[in-house]
């Protein structure tokens, strides 16, 4: 174990631990931009500076390994002065457009500009990059004028989806993040599992499928498994007026057990089909080849009726019952109970082989 | 699965991904294989007709011919016996029916099986290699190693290979079919299958069934019933009358779709329940509106046998209701009341009756979920099964599996092997994915996959649209030259209605245990047009 004095407080924490895995492991909350627990480690926001006693520069508290002895503290004076100009050095490349972002109220950045109360910038003069928002693809909306150089998305492409699909691209003020030649991403290794989205702490990576349907304080969040294949990610149903207006991740491993977040493009993207204006909102009879709406009673009558008389004409093993691998376990189990004990065949079986 | 998917991340030394393109079809596991590789280390072996993704990061990759995956597997074996690289100990005290085995693998050397499977008998070697001597290897697979009238040898032969180097019963080993459907695992588990009934009691089993009767108040019937595909075969003999289809799409999914078509046609009486006017619901005399995963409480169940909570979000749209209570309504009507208060309420009176499940609770698969076999409520679920090379039917079971040609093998009029699948884009009819704005507009259409050599051969450019047929029928669709499968495979995928390759696939050539159709493997033709 490591010994070492935080704010005034002694605390011990285990060895290898970070100065922020001791605050954190010790209910000290530190202000982070770049910092993923799940993500390589970059160091670079400098959002978590800390000083340390008998060090001439603060450190960062992500990177920096705690040390025994060591004093620590995270809300100095000259502390908040510095993370103060950090945001002022962020908010010089972020071009603030809260009022239309799709992150507003969801922003670290907006988070601790409140926090530390930055309005504006000093070094916003002349020299900020305009970049132009015109990937076309139809999943990832990239507004890089919003970007603050975290390389969260870098690290999620290159360590969770091990996609590599983008990187920075020059230095220093021109630093840019960028696909291979910076191009557009569907040619690139992209596979538009949008894991940027998710560790995005900005408005600058979002889905272009949820966009302008609602912003986070107005969604509930739904935990759910999701309808595609066999992998059984945990998602995020955003519910906005009782419609599905997005998918988001749960990073748990105690509630995302799979995937702790991770998704692909259906299960991300791939929601939209539930709120499809062909989806079918009543039971239909078809006359002389032609389907008409029916009520439930005149619908049901007249499967009962017509199964029970090909039952008693032909048997049950002239019926059979396809339940499906898409509806749940309680459903199946109903389903087969339904040919075998109400129908009284065994002839159930669903798509498993195809 | 035998093991967990987050084994695959971490515990796996080495990992055998053989009919599986994970990374288009199972994402989220692809991504966690990358990284067992990119970051540990792990060994990745792939063998696919197709050079996946996964296959370009392979430390071997194997294109065999397709359908030739008995012969390939036999080979790898048979390197491992010969090399001493097979855990005799483990065969010993855990497995039957070795000397079996050992007798017919004795013939597959590599070299004999590069001349089935087209692939050098080095990399065989390799490949057999690095997973026996990985100490902690795992199998992958999926459709391909599946959809073949081999499919239960091809399953087998995976089997005997785990058994032949003791890679089971441990963290990081086993033999994992990645399922492609969320609930598949679940459908299967809950007795959605015509020879089981929960937890795969089998309805032939006079103790089985006397205890359903009891619980459900019913006689229920002691014979065997029809598979899906035996199902179809019989409605096209004109011999079934009435079928009720819940969420699934036969005319997009099954093979030769005129067959399906025509035994459709013939039934009496169809139901359909689902979300959308499927391409199978059109054929329907009643169609009844279901409710989607949003719309409903229940579980789902993994490839890893987990079984997870479904939660509602939404109401279903207009007067569309929850499939679970559609079914207790036609049931009563039909006589046989059934009323439930919840899903919750319905899963209480499954696990009674299915022992795998008996110890899950609602609350306790609040979070994590549980995986089975959880027998009893202090028990804390089975994240690999066959722990210290128990299986359950006691011994492990070699198979002694000689090789066997797929049943439509190439010829002069149809000189090419269709094979089917998936893409990264849309989920299997796209009934689902087809009406997402985004998945659609990224992915409008099929394509057919073709090598460069064929396309020269041809005068086929990128991009251009070619006839493609077999002998069920020919369909037009626009080609795409890649050079990721050999010159004599042609692929599709069967999401798209308007191109749908099951048209063309083959509904006579079935495995002969599971009934499971030969997709990967048909005769067809290429025309410029």
């Amino acid at each position: 174990m490591v010994t070492l004095t935080i704010n005034g407080k002694q605390v011990q924490v285990p060895d290898g631990s970070t100065i922020l895995q001791a605050c954190r492991l010790h209910g000290i909350e530190l202000p982070t931009l770049c910092y993923d627990p799940d993500l390589r480690l970059a160091g670079s926001c400098r959002m978590c500076i800390v000083e340390v006693k008998g060090r001439p520069l603060f450190l960062a508290a992500c990177v920096a390994p705690a040390e025994n002895g060591m004093v620590v503290e995270t809300e100095s004076p000259d502390i908040v002065q510095a993370r103060k100009v950090i945001l002022e050095l962020l908010l010089a490349r972020h071009g603030g457009k809260c009022l239309t972002c799709e992150k507003n109220g969801n922003c670290k950045l907006q988070d601790y500009c409140y926090q530390y109360g930055v309005s504006d910038t000093r070094y916003a003069d002349g020299g900020r990059h305009h970049y132009p928002i015109d990937d076309p693809n139809p999943f990832i909306e990239r507004d890089y004028n919003k970007c603050i150089m975290c390389t969260r998305c870098v690290r999620a492409c290159e360590g969770i989806t091990m996609a590599r699909a983008i990187n920075v691209k020059n230095r220093g003020h021109n630093a840019k993040i960028a696909t291979a030649f910076d191009g557009n991403l569907a040619d690139s290794p992209c596979v538009f599992c949008g894991q940027c989205i998710m560790v995005c702490p900005v408005g600058a990576l979002t889905s272009k499928v949820s966009a302008g349907l609602g912003r986070a304080y107005e969604v509930e969040k739904v935990l759910t498994t999701c309808t595609y294949c066999g992998t059984g990610c945990t998602l995020e149903l955003n519910v906005k007026d009782n419609r599905v207006v997005g998918v988001t991740s749960n990073r748990s491993a105690d509630w995302s057990p799979v995937n702790r977040g991770a998704l692909c493009v259906k299960g991300r993207f791939g929601w939209d089909f539930i709120n499809s204006p062909e989806r079918l909102p009543t039971p239909l009879i078809k006359e002389n080849g032609e389907f008409r709406e029916a009520s439930w009673d005149e619908a049901l009558d007249l499967v009962a009726s017509r199964l029970q008389k090909i039952k008693e004409e032909s048997g049950p093993d002239s019926m059979a019952v396809f339940t499906s691998a898409r509806i749940t376990n309680e459903e199946n189990y109903l389903a087969q109970k339904f040919a075998r004990a109400v129908l009284g065949t065994n002839n159930v079986d669903h798509c498993a082989r195809l | 699965m035998t093991n967990s998917i987050n084994e695959l991340e971490k515990d796996a030394k080495a990992i055998f991904v053989i009919g599986s393109n994970t990374t288009e079809n199972h994402p989220v596991i692809g991504m966690k294989i990358k990284k067992n590789v990119l970051e540990n280390g792990a060994k990745l072996v792939v063998a696919d007709p197709r050079r996946t993704d996964l296959a370009d990061l392979a430390d071997v990759y194997m294109q065999h011919r397709p359908g030739t995956d008995v012969a390939l597997l036999n080979g790898m074996m048979n390197v491992i016996i010969s090399e001493g690289l097979a855990d005799q100990d483990f065969i010993a005290a855990n497995t039957e029916g070795y000397e079996a085995m050992a007798e017919v693998v004795a013939k597959y050397t590599p070299e004999y099986v590069e001349t089935i499977t087209g692939v050098p008998a080095a990399d065989i070697r390799r490949a057999a290699r690095l997973y026996a001597e990985a100490g902690a290897a795992v199998i992958c697979y999926a459709m391909g190693l599946t959809q073949h009238s081999t499919g239960t040898d091809n399953v087998k032969s995976v089997c005997n290979l785990a058994m032949l180097t003791g890679n089971i019963g441990r963290p990081g080993t086993g033999v994992d079919p990645l399922r492609g459907q969320n609930n598949v695992q679940g459908a299967c588990d809950m007795g959605g299958l015509p020879n089981v009934l929960t937890a795969y009691q089998q309805v032939a089993n006079d103790a089985a069934r006397a205890k359903f009767e009891e619980a459900w108040n019913v006689s229920l019937p002691a014979k065997p019933g029809l598979t899906l595909t035996e199902t179809i075969n019989k409605a096209h003999h004109g011999e079934m009358k009435a079928l009720v289809i819940i969420g699934e799409n036969p005319m997009m999914s099954d093979p030769d779709l005129h067959h399906v078509e025509e035994a459709l046609e013939k039934l009496d009486f169809l139901v359909v329940q689902d979300i959308f006017m499927s391409e199978t619901a059109k054929y329907a005399d009643v169609v009844l509106p279901g409710a989607c995963f949003a719309e409903k409480d229940g579980t789902f169940s993994n490839t890893e046998r987990r079984v997870q909570r479904v939660r509602k979000a939404v109401d279903p749209p207009g007067q569309a209701r929850v499939d679970w209570q559609i079914i207790c309504d036609l049931a009563t009507r039909m006589g046989y009341p059934m009323s439930y208060s919840s899903a919750e309420d319905i899963f209480e009176e499954m696990r009674k009756l299915t022992p795998s499940y008996a110890g899950m609770t609602y609350a306790r698969l609040e979070g994590k979920g549980l995986q089975w076999p959880c027998p009893a409520e202090d028990h804390p679920g089975t994240p690999f099964l066959h722990k210290d090379g128990k299986f359950s039917r006691g011994k492990g079971a070699f198979s002694a599996i000689e090789f066997i040609e797929p049943r439509e093998l190439p010829d002069g009029e149809y000189p090419l092997i269709l094979t089917t699948g998936r893409s990264l884009f849309h989920y299997h009819t796209g009934t689902m994915t087809r009406r997402c704005v985004a998945l659609d507009e990224h992915v409008p259409a099929a394509e057919v996959e073709i090598n460069p050599a064929l396309a020269g051969q041809l005068g086929i450019e990128d991009g251009e649209m070619v006839r493609l047929s077999t002998r069920r029928g020919s369909l037009e669709v626009k080609a795409k030259v890649t050079d990721i499968l050999a010159e004599d495979v042609v692929f599709m995928t069967f999401h798209f209605a308007e191109t749908a390759v099951n048209w063309l696939t083959n509904a006579d050539s079935l495995d002969p245990v599971a009934k499971i159709p030969e997709y990967k493997v048909c005769a067809a033709r290429l025309d410029k047009i």
